[in-house]
């Protein structure tokens, strides 16, 4: 029975061995001289899992530990793109870090271990199995945030981030013990259980929506969405890029899980709540980043209104909003990763920049890096032909399916709001004004990453090579 | 070969567009000139290809023509066809475009780009007048943004910012109701297929929102938001304020395309969808549209009446002409749908023509400002038959392809309504008034500007751009069955099914009150 459990948890205890000893290794072993090769190796070691969980671990469900863990199809696509994505997060940075001095040993075993928790997260079948891994990445992220700890301004963002995010796990925590109290259980199974037997109450939907908030401070849906901009705009450019892909992906999955898996039963709860949470994101999204000068702060806000998008698919509350929203996510994050592996290229004598207003003109001086660029930010437009606008239509007729007519036109009028700020970078690049010039350096792995996901993004529209299908039975098996 | 024509001449400009991006180095004049005559290469060969098309097509059948159907993504198909409504459209771009490529061969400013920006919104426009698929169309229709903006952007007048910004965003809020519309088609009759779409029957009970009651119920509520965006891109009256922004600042080639080719998206999809898709709620709206065709063909020529720029001039000269477009749409008979189509065709010669003949002597003297002319006959007597033949076409003279489009949208409308046949005909006099005025001040009058003295006339490649146009003009006005042939009977069905389930509907048919129900031939009636 234990070893049962233990092989069904092999990919979350292989990363931690990784980790502790990556630790050893880097406190015992030769130092600083080591955190490249371990960063390329924990990195690797990341992608590796991912894609072997997903080829080895065949389309079953079991759970482990008395239901505390749960190893199903959903979770094993959820938990590949996660790892896939923080792998290459690490990679791409790996250069930046160099640069800004900050490749310490520490920084992917961190990441490793947020991670790992991400893993637990998404396979939760219990709201204690959910709080430890919620805690587990969340801590490891409050470190990394502020990892560059002679810069004022990356304190700033991981205290910022701390206080927040410690407020929203206690709301969560309070959430659940709540739950605990009108079920008598935290099995996900047996809050359905209860739910099926008429256990609904009005201290139940509290503790639910609880639950949601603190959720919600994750993917920083709007009114929750404070300390976003701060600490995307304090943190080290490759913790940023890690904050906006793996956590967010993460944390959605984990909504999803909790509302199909435990409260599956109080949808007409759950369903209002997050269709509010998605409208206030796009809007806010859309028009906040419009002043941004900073292009790390207006990638937080493009990442508020993409969450929003992303909370339609789930507050549409089907089978079809699941996959929508997976869709959405997938792409998001690869957008997300070309994005970024630009950003951190962007220097000035040497200095890395964040000023939007350096790109003027930047299409003169390296045409095939701008229009990659440009590529996807008409995709996170949404604007066709390319896949970020196959994300939005999913979503789009997900909601409009389950009959969310308003949220659907709500969506569409916020999604040309937030055209304008992405058109803006477009403009720039390609007839800015004549400013100081801008280098972009980019490491052979940075200019890959940002090749493949703009060549993804205009391909994907040709054919997709089955991944929505891949999709489509990670959302049937959360939702029977 | 024909089995992948449609997917031929779609993407072929989108190859050559690849092969300059991709094997095409340096900024100097070989690679500005190699980039130049690639693209012309590749316009001209679609070109061909494309009268291959036309040669194979047969006019008698009705259906769609050499549809290809293959899977794609999330469960759409990526399905082209054309049938005698599209066909000419597409002849109509792949036609135009060799001539904007010569029209912006001066330019010397990342030549490179923006022959790779022409390319792609060939491939896009054709790809919305061959689609089949409703997402297939309306990425096409959206993606045309993209190159636009940058075409306006980049190569652009002083203004060119707002003036691309607003192009952009102006559209995209028409499209993206559009959008939900789509979605909502799509979910209701459970697919995107487009021949499909137009058999299947859309509810038009009346249904209550927000305590209004709606007549023609869910139809009239997707023809609204399919007009949204129509009416932006056509552009309509009182949603035209982008266009002539965008005709002022854009260069001379990309005023061409967008006089030209991309307005008559908003006609074709008029015609591809609102109409067929919709009967009930087409005619329930009728005169609403009939209301903005005339607000648009009287408001608008009286705007470019006090125009002091030319290319704003011809950009409301536009919004004026489109007017009699949606009105013979609208008017739902043999008549108007075969004058709005020819209308559109003609259009689009005269109109990328008009931009031509100002680009002449922008190109020049550097200003668009009609004070700053006169007297120019004195030194450019060819320019001046060129620049005098368009203006009468733009105006309607008989003999010229204006004409015919002019007046049988108004034999069409006038069986609908005589009203606003009425009142749409004075268009055609203050047509008469801005243009000809226009061409007072621009060409006669003495030569007394200093400026204008060593002025010249047409050169061998602006002669070159103006011949096919001129023969278009002058061929189309004198023997408009060229194009009447091809598309009469796929207008006839469309009418009959547009009839058909409008009486199903307990609606009159329109043509049922008009005199001439039983002419499928253009005859001028006489009482």
């Amino acid at each position: 029975m234990m070893s049962a459990d233990l092989f069904t948890t092999l990919p979350e205890i292989l990363l931690v061995l990784m980790a502790m000893a990556a630790l050893m290794w880097g406190a015992w072993g030769p130092g600083a001289r080591i955190a490249p090769v371990l960063l390329r190796l924990l990195a690797w070691a990341m992608i590796l899992v991912g894609l072997g969980l997903l080829a080895l671990g065949g389309d079953g469900a079991q759970t482990a530990f008395s239901g505390m863990f749960v190893d199903d199809f959903y979770a094993r696509v959820v938990k590949m793109l996660v790892l896939v994505a923080a792998g290459l997060v690490l990679l791409v940075g790996e250069a930046h870090l160099g640069k800004q001095n900050l490749l310490k040993f520490e920084f992917p075993i961190l990441v490793v271990l947020a991670v790992t928790g991400m893993m637990l997260m998404i396979s939760a079948g219990n709201l204690i199995g959910l709080y430890m891994g919620l805690e587990l990445q969340s801590l490891s992220l409050y470190v990394i945030a502020a990892f560059n700890r002679n810069s004022v301004r990356s304190t700033e963002a991981g205290l910022k981030y701390f206080v927040l995010g410690a407020l929203a796990s206690g709301l969560l925590l309070y959430g659940a013990s709540l739950v605990y109290g009108f079920t008598g259980t935290t099995d996900f199974a047996g809050i359905t259980q209860a739910l099926a037997e008429g256990a609904r109450s009005l201290g139940l939907v509290v503790g639910l929506v609880l639950i949601l908030i603190g959720l919600a401070f994750k993917i920083s849906a709007v009114p929750f969405h404070m300390w976003t901009p701060d600490v995307y705009q304090g943190s080290p450019t490759p913790v940023t890029a890690f904050f906006a892909t793996a956590p967010k992906f993460a944390a959605m999955a984990l909504i999803a899980r909790i509302a199909f898996d435990a409260f599956g039963g109080m949808k007409i709860d759950w369903a209002p709540v997050l269709g509010v949470l998605a409208v206030l994101s796009m809007f806010v999204g859309a028009f906040a980043a419009i002043g941004q000068k900073d292009i790390k702060r207006l990638m937080a806000y493009s990442s508020i209104a993409h969450m929003g998008f992303a909370l339609l698919g789930l507050a549409a509350g089907t089978e079809v909003g699941v996959e929508a929203m997976l869709f959405y996510m997938a792409i998001y994050v690869a957008m997300n990763l070309g994005t970024f592996a630009f950003i951190l290229s962007m220097e000035r004598e040497g200095q890395h920049i964040t000023e939007i207003a350096a790109l003027s003109n930047f299409a003169a001086l390296a045409p095939g890096r701008a229009l990659a660029l440009l590529i996807l930010l008409f995709s996170m437009a949404g604007v066709p032909p390319f896949l970020g606008f196959f994300a939005k239509l999913e979503v789009l007729k997900a909601a409009w399916q389950a009959g969310l007519t308003g949220l659907v036109i709500a969506g569409v009028i916020a999604s040309v709001i937030g055209a304008f700020y992405y058109l803006r970078i477009v403009y720039l690049m390609y007839f800015g004004p004549e400013t100081e010039p801008m280098e972009s350096r980019m490491s052979p792995t940075a200019r890959v990453v940002l090749t493949l996901s703009a060549a993804a993004m205009l391909l994907g529209a040709v054919s997709t090579f089955g991944f929505e299908d891949l999709l489509a039975a990670a959302a049937r098996s959360l939702v029977q | 070969m024909l089995d992948n024509i449609l997917s031929l001449i779609t993407f072929l400009p989108t190859i050559a567009a690849v092969v300059l991006a991709l094997f095409l180095r340096g900024d100097d004049a070989a690679a500005r000139s190699n980039a130049r005559w690639v693209a012309l290469l590749a316009t001209l060969v679609t070109f061909v290809v494309s009268l291959g098309l036309l040669f194979a097509f047969d006019p008698a059948n009705t259906g769609f023509q050499f549809v290809e159907e293959k899977g794609w993504i999330l469960g759409f198909r990526y399905k082209m066809g054309v049938d005698g409504i599209s066909i000419l459209f597409v002849l109509l771009t792949t036609a135009l475009m060799p001539i904007t490529i010569g029209a912006c061969w001066n330019v010397e400013k990342r030549v490179k780009e923006l022959m790779i920006a022409f390319l792609v919104l060939e491939t896009l426009m054709i790809g919305v007048f061959t689609a089949l698929d409703l997402v297939l169309f309306y990425l096409f229709f959206e993606a045309g943004l993209i190159p636009m903006f940058l075409i306006i952007g980049i190569w652009g007048g002083p203004n060119r910012i707002y003036a691309s910004f607003k192009f952009f965003l102006y559209t995209l809020l028409g499209s993206v109701l559009m959008l939900v519309a789509i979605i909502a088609i799509w979910l209701e009759a459970g697919t995107t297929d487009i021949p499909t779409l137009l058999t299947h029957d859309f509810p038009s009970a009346p249904i209550t929102v927000f305590g209004f009651e709606i007549a023609g119920g869910i139809q009239t509520l997707l023809w609204l938001a399919f007009f949204a965006s129509f009416a932006v891109k056509m552009p309509m009256w009182p949603v035209h304020t982008w266009l002539p922004d965008a005709h002022v600042q854009a260069p001379t080639a990309g005023s061409v395309v967008l006089a030209a080719i991309l307005l008559k998206m908003g006609g074709y999809g008029f015609l591809r969808f609102s109409l067929p898709m919709f009967p009930v709620a087409s005619e329930l709206l009728t005169g609403f549209v009939f209301f903005l065709s005339v607000a648009a063909i009287v408001y608008t020529s009286l705007v470019a009446l006090v125009q002091e720029d030319m290319k704003k001039l011809i950009a409301y000269s536009s919004v004026a002409h489109m007017g009699y477009v949606t009105m013979g749409i609208f008017a739902a008979n043999q008549q108007g749908i075969d004058g709005a189509i020819f209308q559109m065709l003609s259009h689009g010669f005269v109109s990328g023509a008009l931009f031509l003949v100002v680009g002449v002597i922008y190109d020049r003297m550097h200003t668009r400002e009609i004070a700053a002319y006169g007297g120019l006959v004195n030194r450019m007597p060819a320019y001046a038959l060129i620049f005098m033949l368009f203006t009468m076409a733009n105006v309607g003279l008989p003999g010229t392809s204006g004409f015919v489009g002019e007046f049988l949208t108004l034999v069409g409308t006038f069986q609908v309504s005589t009203l606003t046949a009425t009142v749409a005909a004075t268009g055609v006099i203050l047509s008469a008034a801005y243009a000809l005025w226009l061409y007072r001040r621009v060409m006669f009058g003495p030569l007394v500007k200093e400026a204008l003295r060593a002025i010249t006339d047409l050169d061998r490649r602006e002669r070159l751009l103006f011949a096919p146009l001129v023969a278009a003009v002058l061929i189309l006005g004198v023997w408009p069955s060229l194009v009447t042939d091809i598309v009469s009977p796929s207008v006839a069905a469309l009418v009959e099914t547009v009839d058909a389930a409008q009486e199903a509907a307990g609606l009159a048919p329109a043509e049922a009150a008009g005199p001439m129900a039983a002419h499928a031939a253009p005859l001028p009636a006489k009482h």
